[in-house]
């Protein structure tokens, strides 16, 4: 299967190699005798570049190169839910007790356990006609993941045998006879080729949103299961933290966290914490509904590239068995820099600050494999991909190639601003340059499971964020005393609902996390004391007297509530409309 | 017997380009010898076919391309180690400096080190105090953190630096512990100044100096500060030492690096820097760290000077991506008096949440430090505001936010270059302050810390 090739030029992570009459565009090419992994990027006559996914210091021309034929794939089959591998999925458990500490080259270590068995528990039986993305049985994978092993693409026909019993990922655990009579062992374990989406019936419009319990989120700036989002925003800005926020929280079957260029420490901080959480949903570890590609600032530039193709392909693999799955992507402009640096040295000509001409339709390209979709199968099962990814805009110029590029494809746009940063205003999400264009779509869901009254809510806080922004320029420029009581009022309210609603301590135990009705309930409290003070106010009640209300420290309480004590939150709204009843009526009095 | 070429065809700026070499590596380091008694260092940075592109530490000047002799060495740059190392200076390559002894080497390392598996990394979570208000009360350093602090031109970062090497320490743990100094570019005085204290403050035994300075050559920085990190390295998990690295100034290496981009004339990024720059920065920073089951740890302090005190250039840009904070300095504090100048409300240290709280510091930590951000923006909005409408257009509420702005930067940033604040004064200063403001506005603190930490009025009347 294989011709040596020989290394003629090294420069950083690209190789050229001679001598490769079979290779193909994208083919994984073993380099050198250590045989570092690498793929072929550009074919020219005889020669062949390559972007090494190891540190290449030490090779030189002369050494030999030889090419597998085969693009760069991942394995999926039970045992990917709570791993953690590098760019090329390689695990990074298996790779530390065999080679230590550090990550040695040429390390090779198969993704999954060959040797560990599952419980394979047969849904078709003898005689079954299936066809590709049937499910042919399932696997208790961990407490909370079913999953689900599907027919492959290419197999279709009539179901031979299925075992029910314990199995490798390499075992057979059906046969399945063709209408040419040929029979095909299906093992759990399939392959699939990390740069090519998997294919699905037909793709639906989202409508459902992804619910994060996230306040500004949620209420505000919802993502549609099946939807795509990005978080722009410069250093510090807590980008991570929101994604974190993302991963730990939202009522999906199955996260994919892709660490692509970071630090290595925001990994370790996964891997120490999500064991340790528990899914809101279920009480299980959200360990045991992840999975996590790592590949920090420190690894090898290339397999960063492959990063968040193989996590993506890990994804649309559970979205295909009809899950809902998040993927979130820290951060995509990493990525994008690694696209620069190998077409910086197969010297192409640069667009945009040297990113390659490219950049815009490879990012479009990654974002669309998101999506609801009708997954192949007979049964028509649902699946869905989110897709969240970070941008790290130099200097927090969002007008750079990278954010631009994002923002043409995705539907939300959570621009976190630093200024609410240093104010520790989290998540500094700023409200005025943030959009989510599947409003209309939730809203739709809001009102049939809350009412119109929870539609209502957002419009009524986000008008007067607005207005609060047109007040404060003339504050800016006249002082706070030519406003109204009534435009003071206003400036009140608008603050209540930045630092008691919108403002979110995620490292606070209940704060982290606010379920939607909560955060109606809440809002709702917010808004209620707004109405009420401003009736009270036009009615002749004092300004100072309705600001002062002993019940506003309550409200900036009420986040800490618990989630389902609806009572706390009657007797909240009570006490409010007793107050401001209070003053209204000295205020009548005194008029 | 290395082999040895005569055949050295060019040489431009930092870079130098032999042909008819047999076998070079990518990355291999290379002797020059310009003439007789000349000796130079390079590392090959490309080899396509039989040209080796290589890169030279101590500049090209004097080189004739007929009389340069070049051996390739066949193995990348390495630092000798050995547990003498401590107490020695050396250069910016790792040679002895001064009357520091040659070291008998206990093993070679190679510099560029290797990446950690994510998977081995410790999570940074145990409490450093610097005895510094601003860095422990509100940007706690955490062991085996990099926070690198942010200056310009003319601010104090050096006795910062200083006195965090000299008051750094581990509550209630008595440990081996070093100090690791690479200078890049920096002047005689500037490395005298740490030379000297650490010197009389009897830290020098246990310190390690890589010292290339202003007039050194520039191509050699590239190499020094992982000639530091190579050196924490081998003191932290070999002789499992607790290592604190402090490297200045990283902007002369990023210089160093764009003129060696600039020479092989590699499509630039931002300003000139190469568009590998992130992740330059990210083979160095990324080595401090803890490590599963090890005893030691790099705790990584990198100063840089921003050009123009600008936050978006890339050097900082770049860094404050990769590190787990920034420590930012400001001028204006500066210019008021206040030492250290640090500018609270941009610096971070994204760490602090899991080295403080009970059992680490203090149960109130986390509100406190929350409330006490949010009051000094709010306070600083209000003074800006007051600059342009005067004192009398703000409410009641905010002139005593702008009042606690100014008492906040007197006294809780403030403080002597000597002065070694404990946490518990540093948590107490800051609830001193905040019982300045009305107990409604203190939003971000639990009801029961409120009730046990906060001063009486009559306690804080008492105070002032």
């Amino acid at each position: 299967m294989s011709v040596g090739g020989r290394i003629v030029k090294v420069s950083g992570p690209l190789v050229v190699a001679e001598g490769l009459p079979e290779a193909r565009m994208y083919d994984v090419v073993r380099v050198s005798e250590a045989g570092l992994i690498g793929e072929i990027i550009e074919v020219r006559g005889d020669r062949v570049s390559i972007q090494v996914y190891e540190e290449t210091a030490g090779l030189g021309p002369g050494e030999p190169v030889v090419t597998t034929g085969e693009p760069l794939s991942v394995e999926l089959a039970p045992g990917l839910v709570e791993s953690i591998f590098d760019g090329i999925q390689r695990p990074l458990n298996v790779i530390r007790e065999r080679h230590g500490d550090r990550i040695q080259r040429g390390v090779d270590a198969t993704p999954l356990d060959r040797t560990r068995r599952w419980l394979f528990a047969p849904r078709v039986k003898a005689g079954d006609q299936v066809v590709p993305g049937d499910i042919l049985g399932t696997v208790q994978e961990t407490k909370i993941v079913e999953h689900r092993i599907l027919v492959p693409p290419g197999v279709s026909g009539r179901v031979v045998e299925a075992a029910a019993g314990e199995f490798t990922i390499t075992d057979p655990v059906a046969v399945v006879e063709r209408a040419d009579g040929s029979r095909v062992e299906v093992a759990m374990l399939q392959r699939w080729p990390v740069r090519k989406g998997r294919p699905v019936a037909e793709k639906l419009a989202p409508t459902e949103p992804l619910l994060t319990g996230q306040r500004i989120i949620d209420t505000f700036f919802p993502v549609a299961k099946g939807g795509t989002a990005c978080v722009p925003g410069p250093f510090g800005s807590g980008k991570t933290v929101v994604q974190h926020q993302l991963a730990k929280w939202p009522d999906a079957d199955l996260i994919v966290y892709v660490g692509c260029g970071e630090r290595g420490n925001e990994m370790t901080d996964v891997l120490m914490e999500f064991p340790e959480l528990r899914d809101p949903k279920s009480g299980e570890p959200l360990m045991k509904r992840t999975v996590l590609i790592a590949n920090t600032s420190d690894m090898p530039v290339a397999a960063r590239e492959a990063s968040i193709y193989t996590g993506i392909t890990i994804a649309e693999y559970f979205r295909d068995m009809g899950y809902s799955v998040a993927l979130m992507a820290d951060s995509t402009s990493r990525w994008a820099e690694a696209l620069r640096e190998m077409s910086g040295r197969l010297e192409e000509m640069p667009g945009e600050e040297g990113y390659p001409a490219y950049l815009g339709s490879r990012l479009a390209e990654f974002y669309e494999r998101a999506g609801k979709a009708k997954v192949l199968g007979s049964d028509g099962r649902l699946g869905a991909l989110t897709v969240v990814g970070a941008v790290s805009p130099p200097g927090g110029d969002l007008s750079e190639p990278v954010t631009q590029n994002t923002l043409r494809v995705v539907k939300v746009f959570w621009g976190l601003d630093a200024n609410l940063a240093y104010r520790r205003h989290f998540p500094a999400i700023n409200w005025l340059i943030s959009y989510s264009l599947y409003v209309d779509q939730v809203d739709a869901f809001l009102r049939e499971q809350y009412g119109e009254e929870a539609v209502g809510l957002r419009q009524e806080a986000m008008a007067l964020l607005q207005e609060e922004a047109s007040l404060e320029e003339i504050v800016r420029l006249v002082g706070v005393d030519a406003l109204s009581a009534a435009d003071r009022l206003t400036l009140e309210a608008a603050r209540s609902v930045r630092e008691d609603f919108l403002h979110q301590n995620a490292f606070h135990e209940v704060d982290t996390y606010t379920s939607l009705e909560k955060q109606i309930r809440l809002l709702g409290a917010v808004l209620a004391w707004y109405r009420e003070a401003k009736e009270a106010l036009a009615a002749g009640a004092a300004l100072e007297k309705l600001l002062k209300l002993p019940v506003r420290e309550a409200i900036a309480r009420a986040r800490y509530l618990p989630e389902h004590d609806a009572e706390a939150f009657a007797r909240l709204r009570a006490e409010i409309a007793s107050q401001v009843a209070a003053v209204r009526e000295e205020g009548e009095v005194v008029a | 017997m290395l082999k040895e070429y005569r055949t050295v065809r060019e040489v431009a700026g930092p870079l130098m380009l032999v042909e008819g070499v047999e076998g070079a590596k990518y990355g291999e380091l290379v002797e020059i010898e310009a003439r007789e008694g000349d000796q130079r260092r390079g590392r090959v940075l490309e080899v396509s076919g039989d040209h080796a592109l290589v890169q030279l530490f101590e500049g090209s000047a004097g080189i004739n391309l007929g009389q340069a002799k070049v051996r390739f060495l066949g193995r990348g740059i390495e630092l000798a180690v050995a547990p003498d190392i401590l107490g020695g200076v050396y250069d910016g390559l790792g040679r002895p400096r001064g009357n520091t002894p040659r070291l008998v080497a206990e093993r070679r390392m190679d510099i560029n080190g290797l990446p950690i598996n994510p998977w081995a990394r410790d999570y940074p979570n145990e409490f450093i105090q610097t005895g510094i208000s601003t860095i422990d009360g509100l940007n706690t350093l955490v062991r085996g953190q990099k926070l690198p602090v942010f200056s310009g031109a003319g601010l104090p970062h050096a006795q910062i630096a200083a006195q965090i090497a000299r008051q750094a320490k581990v509550l209630g743990a008595e440990e081996k512990f070093a100090v690791v100094f690479g200078a890049m570019g920096i002047t005689f005085e500037e490395a005298n100044f740490f030379m000297e204290d650490f010197r009389a403050t009897g830290a020098l035994e246990r310190s390690v100096l890589f010292i290339n300075l202003a007039n050194d050559p520039a191509i050699e920085r590239i190499a020094t500060p992982r000639m530091a990190l190579t050196c924490a390295e081998y003191l932290a998990y070999d002789l499992d030492m607790h290592v604190l690295v402090i490297l200045s100034d990283m902007t002369n290496y990023c210089e160093a690096l764009r003129e060696v981009s600039a020479a092989r004339r590699e499509v630039p990024g931002r300003r000139g820097y190469p568009g590998y720059l992130y992740t330059d920065l990210a083979t160095i920073y990324e080595r401090a760290g803890r490590i599963k089951e090890r005893k030691g740890s790099i705790t990584l302090i990198p100063i840089l000077t921003m050009p123009e005190d600008d936050l978006t250039h890339p050097i900082p840009d770049l860094t404050g991506y990769i590190t787990e904070g920034q420590i930012i300095l400001s001028r204006e504090l500066h210019r008021k008096g206040i030492y250290p100048p640090v500018n609270v409300l941009p610096s971070l240290s994204r760490l602090k949440d899991k080295g403080i709280g009970p059992g680490k510091t203090r149960e109130d930590h986390a509100d406190t430090m929350n409330q006490l951000y949010a009051a000094y923006a709010r306070g600083k909005e209000a003074k800006e505001l007051a600059v342009i409408l005067g004192e009398a257009a703000l409410s009641e509420t905010d002139k005593l936010f702008a009042k606690f702005a100014d008492a906040f930067e007197d006294r809780y940033v403030r403080q002597g270059p000597r002065e070694d604040r404990s946490i518990d004064q540093t948590l107490d200063l800051g609830w001193e302050l905040l019982a300045m403001l009305p107990r409604a506005e203190l939003k971000r603190i639990r009801d029961e810390f409120l009730a046990k930490y906060l001063p009486t009025p009559a306690d804080s009347t008492a105070a002032q």
